[in-house]
């Protein structure tokens, strides 16, 4: 009787202890910054915070969740920084006060990538609204974000130029995961369909199974990504200084020459372009 | 493809345990403390009430048993959202600072066990309580010297209502991935972790993971288990 109520009350009091200890955070100065999954999953954030935090003392932490739920995200104050890939849904952020100046920091391209029997036979094209709207007329299968993520909205642009209504075909060869994009690569892969991706995240993805990239090259799939600080006005909670530092070495040659020197198998996976780059 | 990845899946699992990978002890660390505080919590919430629950006749204890069981289907995700609307900074909660840490985790596992916890130890308590029933009434013996008795005799049991809860929070990732975000090194859990290596198309890896999840559980069941045998074979000497 009497191990049972000990070996309790150590169990309650180890309970205990873990509670204080998983509440107990650091007092380590930290940013939280509210981003895509591109950025995360092609592991460039991995290669270049450790960077930042060395020259800084200050730890970035990433929520990698699509464009548009990071920028709801940061639209509740839950962030001090947004670091997406939607231009037009930026400015709007920044234009309704929510964030303090948008600032261009680096691009890659987006790619249609495809099954290698290659079913709608577009392999090799450069254009993209043609090629779309050969999938289309094939009717071969296409998954689509769906998530409204800045991939899912630059998609949802092709189909419009090519003409091609998406939503009658909704669940027939248009399918939509609704889900992140390396969800909707698997899931592309399982289901032999094409489907967009951004460069980088295809070239770190390892469950390709033999899918190739069938259209690259296009203008209209040029992909850049925006950074901007989450006003301090509107969410008094931000930490306004220690995001203003990430913002500004991110867009000068420190962060610049960071993204640029990030590589996997060889390949550079973004293309620092920011206007300030080296004024600093 | 698929076969060679189940292979390498228990190659990887095995040597990431073996060379105590310092990423994955950070994780699995987080992973029982998160679970485990909610275990804590869940036990201090739900176990009380179930044995009211069980023991006291009161008006609307039908509804009260019948909504509490219900809650034991919870699903994670809209937890999940609940929670971010509370304690976002735009929510009634915010000014706690939980968002993004761990504590957010706990909460939110918290009220997806709770009930389970309580639904489960309401059943146990009642059927203890009815072969119990005469003797207490000759005694008249008061409500709470009478819920205090029915706990500690139903004990092994209610181990077993704790593990179930627990068992529940440590696989679940629908919530604490909206909450905690999955961030590196604060708020990544084994289940989120499972979850972005899927994403990046790293089959074999998740799946070690899920491997490594699955040996923690068993661990965890095997310790409770023991603890009552050897609690068990004491009180017999």
């Amino acid at each position: 009787m009497k191990t049972i109520r000990s070996s309790f009350l150590i169990a309650i009091a180890l309970c205990t202890s873990m509670v204080f200890a998983a509440l107990g955070q650091a007092e380590e100065q930290s940013i939280i910054v509210q981003s895509t999954t591109s950025t995360q999953n092609s592991g460039l954030f991995d290669y270049i915070l450790p960077i930042f935090q060395k020259s800084s003392g200050i730890r970035v932490d990433v929520v990698a969740v699509g464009t548009g739920q990071a920028i709801k995200n940061a639209r509740n104050c839950d962030g001090d920084v947004l670091f997406v890939h939607a231009k037009p849904a930026e400015e709007k952020f920044v234009s309704e006060g929510y964030g303090v100046k948008r600032f261009d920091v680096m691009y890659n391209d987006f790619v249609i990538v495809g099954p290698p029997a290659d079913p709608a036979g577009i392999s090799g094209y450069s254009g993209a609204a043609a090629s779309l709207r050969k999938i289309a007329d094939t009717k071969s299968t296409f998954a689509s974000r769906g998530d409204d993520s800045g991939t899912h909205k630059k998609e949802l642009s092709l189909w419009k130029k090519a003409g091609v209504d998406v939503n009658a075909a909704s669940g027939t060869w248009y399918r939509e995961t609704g889900s992140g994009m390396g969800a909707t690569l698997n899931v592309s892969v399982g289901m032999a369909a094409y489907t967009m991706t951004d460069r980088a995240t295809w070239i770190a993805f390892r469950n390709k199974g033999g899918f190739k990239v069938a259209v690259e090259g296009d203008q209209l799939m040029f992909n850049q990504y925006g950074i901007m600080q989450v006003n301090p006005v509107r969410c008094p909670n931000v930490k306004a200084s220690a995001a203003r530092r990430f913002v500004d070495w991110i867009i000068t040659r420190p962060g610049q020459s960071a993204i640029a020197g990030y590589k996997l198998d060889g390949q550079q996976l973004f293309f620092p372009n920011a206007a300030r780059q080296g004024a600093s | 493809m698929i076969m060679q990845d189940f292979a390498e899946a228990f190659r990887l699992a095995f040597g990431l345990v073996a060379a105590m990978d310092a990423d994955l002890i950070e994780i699995i660390g987080l992973s029982l403390r998160v679970s485990l505080a909610a275990v804590f919590v869940a036990a201090v919430l739900g176990m009380p009430l179930g044995a009211l629950l069980a023991t006291v006749r009161f008006p609307g204890r039908g509804v009260a048993v019948i909504v509490i069981n219900a809650l034991m289907g919870l699903p994670p995700v809209v937890v999940g959202l609940l929670v971010y609307m509370a304690l976002s900074n735009a929510g009634p909660l915010g000014f706690l600072q939980f968002l993004y840490t761990p504590a957010a985790m706990i909460v939110a596992q918290s009220i997806l066990i709770t009930p389970i916890v309580a639904a489960l130890t309401r059943q146990v308590i009642e059927d203890m309580n009815f072969e119990y029933a005469e003797q207490f009434a000759s005694l008249s013996v008061p409500w709470h010297t009478r819920i205090a008795a029915l706990i500690s005799d139903a004990r092994y049991a209610l181990a077993t209502v704790l593990l179930a809860g627990f068992g529940r929070a440590i696989a679940e990732v629908g919530a604490v991935i909206i909450v905690g975000g999955n961030i590196a090194h604060l708020t990544r859990v084994m289940t989120t972790a499972i979850a972005l290596e899927t994403s990046k198309g790293d089959l074999a890896l998740a799946l070690a993971l899920g491997i490594v999840l699955l040996v923690l559980a068993l661990a965890v069941n095997a310790a409770v288990m023991s603890l009552r045998a050897s609690a068990q074979s004491s009180a017999h000497a």
